[in-house]
C-alpha cells in the first residue's frame, strides 16, 4: 500500500507492506537510522518517535497506522546546525555515554515538555522511566532535561514581549 | 503478510468483524504486536481501531462515566473525570507500564488481554465497571467477572467488539486506593496489586468496602468474607489483618519467575494494611 504521512514536517510518500513496523520503514525507507531498535518488544524506549506529538514506540506500531500522522523522529527535533535545546543539553551535560537510547530519551523529554515546561526532577525521571539506559546515565540525563526546561522557559524579557504583541 | 484494515466507523468496523472473524482487533498494539511476534507474527487479518471515533470518546451521563475502549491509557490520565473523579483508576494508570506504553495502549486493551496481571482489572472491578459490547445483532452489557473468564479468555462472540467502558461514579467513598508490588517502578507487570474502595459513615466506621487483587489467582479476585470482616469497624490495623487472613485464603495465586505464589498470598494480605495509614490522615 502507499503510505502518506508527515515525516519531520514534509510529506511523504512510499510503498510498503502494511504489517511492517514502524521502525523499519523510518530507518529503511528513509534512512532515519536515530530510530534504534533495542529490545522490539516495548521494553526498552530507545525507538520511541512523536506521533502527532506524543511519545510512541515504533517497534510497536504498523506501517498501516502512520497513515495521516505527523511523525518526529530524533534528526527532526533538531539538526547538527540548529540543535534542539534538548540535543544541546545533552551533549553540554555528559548525558550521552554510549547513546543508543538518547534518542528515545530525547523523544520522551520532548513529550513532557510540550506538556509541562517546568517539570520537576520527579516528574523528568517518569516522564524518561520507560527508557533504559544501559550506561546508568539517568542522573545526568535528568540533569540535562532540567537544564533544556530552564533553556526553553521564556525569561523576564520574553514573557513581557509575549504579554505586550498580545499572547502567544 | 497480515492484511491491515482500517475502518473509519463503528458500522464499517462491526461489518468488517463479522466478514472476518479470525482477525484481530488492534487498538495501541502493546500487547497483541509482542505477543504475536512471539508465535510467529501478525495473525492474516488486523483491524485497526485508531481511526473508529465512536471508540475514543469519554462522556458522562446518568450517574456513569462512559469510556471509549480504544481510549487511550495517557486519555484517561488526563480527564480530570478519571484523574480527580476515580482515584483509584487513576493510581492504577498511573503506574501501567510507561508514558510510551500508556500513549499506545487502551482501557480495552487492557480488559480483552485479560491478564491475571491487568493493572486497571482490579480498581474496575471495586468500580463496578460493565463492559458493552456491540455486533450485527445489537448491544449486550456485562460485568466484569462475566465478561472475563480466564487467562487470555473473555465472552467476546466472534462478531463482536469491545465498545466502551461504563463505569458507575462512585458515592461517598472517601478511601481509593491502589497499590502495586512489582520488581521495577517502570514496565512493572504486578507481582501482587490491589484496589480498595471504603465509605465510611459518620464515625470513621466502613459501611461498604470493596477490595480486588491482581495477579492473585487465574482472574481477579474479590473477597467477600474479607469485605465483611471490615464492616461496622474503623479500618484500623487490628481490623485489617483480620481481613487479611479472609484475603489470603481466598487467593489462588501461582509460582512464576517474578514471585513464589506464598509470597504472592503473603503479600496480598499485607497489602491491606497500608489502608490504616491512609485512613489515619
Amino acid at each position: 500500500m502507499t503510505i502518506r504521512f508527515l515525516l519531520n514536517g514534509r510529506e511523504v510518500a512510499c510503498e510498503s507492506a502494511p504489517d511492517r513496523r514502524a521502525v523499519d520503514l523510518l530507518r529503511e525507507e528513509f534512512g532515519l537510522t536515530g530510530v534504534k531498535e533495542g529490545c522490539g518488544g516495548g521494553e526498552c524506549g530507545a525507538c520511541a518517535v512523536l506521533v502527532d506529538g506524543s511519545a510512541r514506540l515504533s517497534c510497536l506500531m504498523l506501517a498501516a497506522q502512520l497513515a495521516g500522522r505527523s511523525v518526529v523522529t530524533v534528526e527532526g527535533l533538531g539538526t547538527a546546525e540548529a540543535p534542539h535545546p534538548l540535543q544541546t543539553a545533552f551533549a553540554e551535560h555528559g548525558a550521552v555515554q554510549c547513546g543508543y537510547c538518547a534518542p528515545g530519551m530525547l523523544m520522551a523529554a520532548a513529550d513532557l515538555l510540550a506538556r509541562d515546561p517546568s517539570p520537576d526532577r520527579e516528574a523528568i525521571a517518569g516522564a524518561v522511566s520507560g527508557t533504559l539506559c544501559r550506561c546508568g546515565g539517568y542522573g545526568k540525563i535528568v540533569e540535562a532535561v532540567e537544564r533544556a526546561a530552564e533553556a526553553m522557559r521564556p525569561g523576564p524579557v520574553r514573557k513581557a514581549l509575549r504579554k505586550k504583541r498580545g499572547g502567544a | 503478510m497480515s492484511r491491515v484494515h482500517a475502518p473509519r466507523g463503528l458500522a464499517e468496523l462491526l461489518a468488517l468483524r463479522a466478514d472476518l472473524p479470525g482477525a484481530a482487533l488492534m487498538a495501541g498494539g502493546t500487547d497483541l504486536v509482542p505477543r504475536s511476534r512471539a508465535r510467529g507474527g501478525l495473525p492474516e487479518d488486523v483491524i485497526l481501531l485508531q481511526d473508529v471515533p465512536e471508540l475514543h470518546g469519554i462522556t458522562s451521563g446518568k450517574g456513569l462515566l462512559r469510556i471509549g475502549a480504544a481510549a487511550t491509557h495517557a486519555a484517561l490520565l488526563a480527564d480530570p473525570r478519571v484523574g480527580r473523579g476515580l482515584p483509584v483508576l487513576a493510581r492504577a494508570l498511573a503506574c501501567l507500564a510507561s508514558p510510551a506504553i500508556r500513549n499506545m495502549g487502551s482501557i480495552g486493551g487492557n480488559i480483552c488481554t485479560a491478564s491475571p496481571a491487568g493493572d486497571t482489572l482490579p480498581p474496575l472491578h471495586v468500580l463496578e465497571a460493565r463492559v458493552e459490547l456491540a455486533g450485527r445483532e445489537g448491544v449486550r452489557e456485562l460485568s466484569l467477572a462475566e465478561f472475563i473468564l480466564g487467562p487470555g479468555r473473555t465472552a467476546l462472540g466472534p462478531g463482536e467488539v469491545l465498545c466502551a467502558v461504563l463505569v458507575p461514579r462512585p458515592e461517598g467513598f472517601s478511601l481509593q486506593h491502589f497499590e502495586k508490588v512489582g520488581l521495577r517502578g517502570a514496565m512493572a507487570i504486578a507481582v501482587v496489586s490491589l484496589a480498595a474502595m471504603l465509605r465510611l459513615d459518620g464515625r470513621g466506621r466502613v459501611a461498604e468496602a470493596r477490595l480486588a487483587w491482581g495477579s492473585a489467582g487465574p482472574a481477579v479476585v474479590r473477597c467477600p468474607a474479607a469485605e465483611a470482616a471490615l464492616l461496622g469497624r474503623r479500618p484500623t490495623l487490628s481490623a485489617l489483618r483480620a481481613a487479611a487472613r479472609h484475603a489470603r485464603a481466598a487467593v489462588r495465586p501461582i509460582d512464576d519467575l517474578r514471585a513464589s505464589a506464598a509470597y504472592r498470598r503473603e503479600v496480598a494480605g499485607n497489602l491491606l494494611l497500608r489502608l490504616a495509614d491512609l485512613s489515619s490522615r
